[in-house]
């Protein structure tokens, strides 16, 4: 048995999340992650925008933040410029930062700022009952996208790595071992870190869909997986439907925090 | 040579009536057969064929199931 109490605000229990949801397997793997790396409690920070992903932060005590909607990356830049010794974590869903948020979320990454974000993807807008997000696959249907959705998708974690981010990975709720290891890699890093969560929707997305329960859904991301290191040999073709998972990137550059704490010095040296 | 002998489990296994939401997660990833849904919620059926791997712990979503193996206490 992993103790995830002491991490936990149990008088908030039972989650608020349906049955089946994959969240509170990404919710998991962050606290073990977390107790891996031996963190104190009080320096995290966890910080929230709005959607079902972002309830997170109400049930973990830790320092959080649950602030508006696709606005977790500008609380959480501001608790990082201001508390540099924070353990800064963003939790987010794929509508909060990169629908309404992306613009947040893409200077976030070139900036390479020291958050790890945590970016729960399930194609959808859970909360709000199922509207079309950035990340709803082509010809799905969603509440918004009653023939289903037109348009092309973006890559979240491609989005990152173009935009500067420094650490990007992607794993699914299928494999709670490798979501935490991952989690545990992205706040090690000094720099904008992304681990895009795949996790089902069952309630907004899969019933729509004829996708099933959320177990079925996790089945299905078993079966789509393909790990990095095979899909480079792969064709888009064959690529088609996957979820590639895997660490695409970990490369520290400068970081934003750092830059600014040396302006500080010169500044300081010079008065 | 010493001939390895696979150890007998001693596992105790806790599932919240309350937290769990029938989501069926910890019995599909039970390797073993160990799980069974009943009115609803998850029910150990076979203790003694588990071994402990923890796959259903890990991947319950509800924290409603705790797996403790105490040969490792
Ligand atoms: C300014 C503003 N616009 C719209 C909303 C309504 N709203 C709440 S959550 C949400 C989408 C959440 O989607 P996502 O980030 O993918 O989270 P999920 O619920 O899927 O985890 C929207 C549009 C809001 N709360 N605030
Ligand atoms: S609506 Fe979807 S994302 Fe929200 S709690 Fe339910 S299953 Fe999870
Ligand atoms: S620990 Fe493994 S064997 Fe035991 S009940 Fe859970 S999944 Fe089954
Ligand atoms: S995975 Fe958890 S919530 Fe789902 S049925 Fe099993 S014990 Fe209940
Ligand atoms: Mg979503």
């Amino acid at each position: 048995m992993f103790n995830y109490d002491q991490y936990l605000r149990i008088t908030k229990f039972p989650l608020i999340w349906c049955p089946g949801c994959g969240d509170g397997i990404v919710l998991k793997s962050l606290v073990r992650a977390i107790d891996k790396l031996g963190i104190e409690k009080d320096s995290v920070c966890m910080v929230s925008g709005i959607g079902c992903a972002s309830r997170l932060t109400g049930y973990v005590d830790f320092n959080t933040l649950h602030t508006t909607h696709g606005r977790a990356m500008t609380f959480a830049t501001g608790v990082k410029m201001a508390k540099p010794d924070l353990h800064v974590i963003v939790i987010t869903g794929d509508g909060d930062a990169t629908a309404i948020g992306g613009n947040h979320y893409i200077h976030a990454a070139r900036r390479n700022i020291d958050l790890t974000v945590i970016l729960f993807n399930n194609h959808i807008y859970g909360m709000t009952g199922g509207q079309v997000s950035p990340t709803t696959p082509k010809g799905m249907l969603a509440s918004t996208a009653p023939y289903g959705s037109m348009d092309h998708t973006f890559n979240i974690s491609g989005l990152a790595q173009a935009a500067g981010a420094s650490f990007v990975a992607r794993a699914s709720v299928h494999n709670g071992v490798q979501l935490e290891n991952y989690i545990a890699k992205a706040i090690q890093n000094k720099g904008f870190s992304l681990v895009e969560a795949m996790s089902p929707c069952p309630t907004a997305y899969g019933r729509r869909n004829r996708l099933g329960a959320g177990v079925d859904m996790i089945e299905e991301l078993k079966r789509d997986a393909v790990p990095y290191s095979k899909a480079k040999k792969m064709t888009p073709e064959e690529l088609e439907g996957k979820v590639v998972t895997g660490i695409f990137i970990n490369e520290e550059h400068p970081e934003c925090r750092s830059e600014y704490q040396k302006i500080i010095d010169r500044f300081q040296k010079e008065k | 040579m010493t001939l390895k002998v696979k150890e007998k489990k001693d596992v105790e296994i806790e599932i919240s009536e309350a937290w769990c939401k029938g989501c069926v997660i910890c019995v599909d990833y039970c390797p073993h057969d160990v799980l069974i849904m009943e009115r609803g919620k998850a029910k150990v059926a076979n203790l003694a064929a588990c071994t402990a791997c923890m796959l259903c712990e890990l991947h319950c979503p509800d924290f409603a199931i705790v797996v403790r193996d105490k040969s490792k206490e």
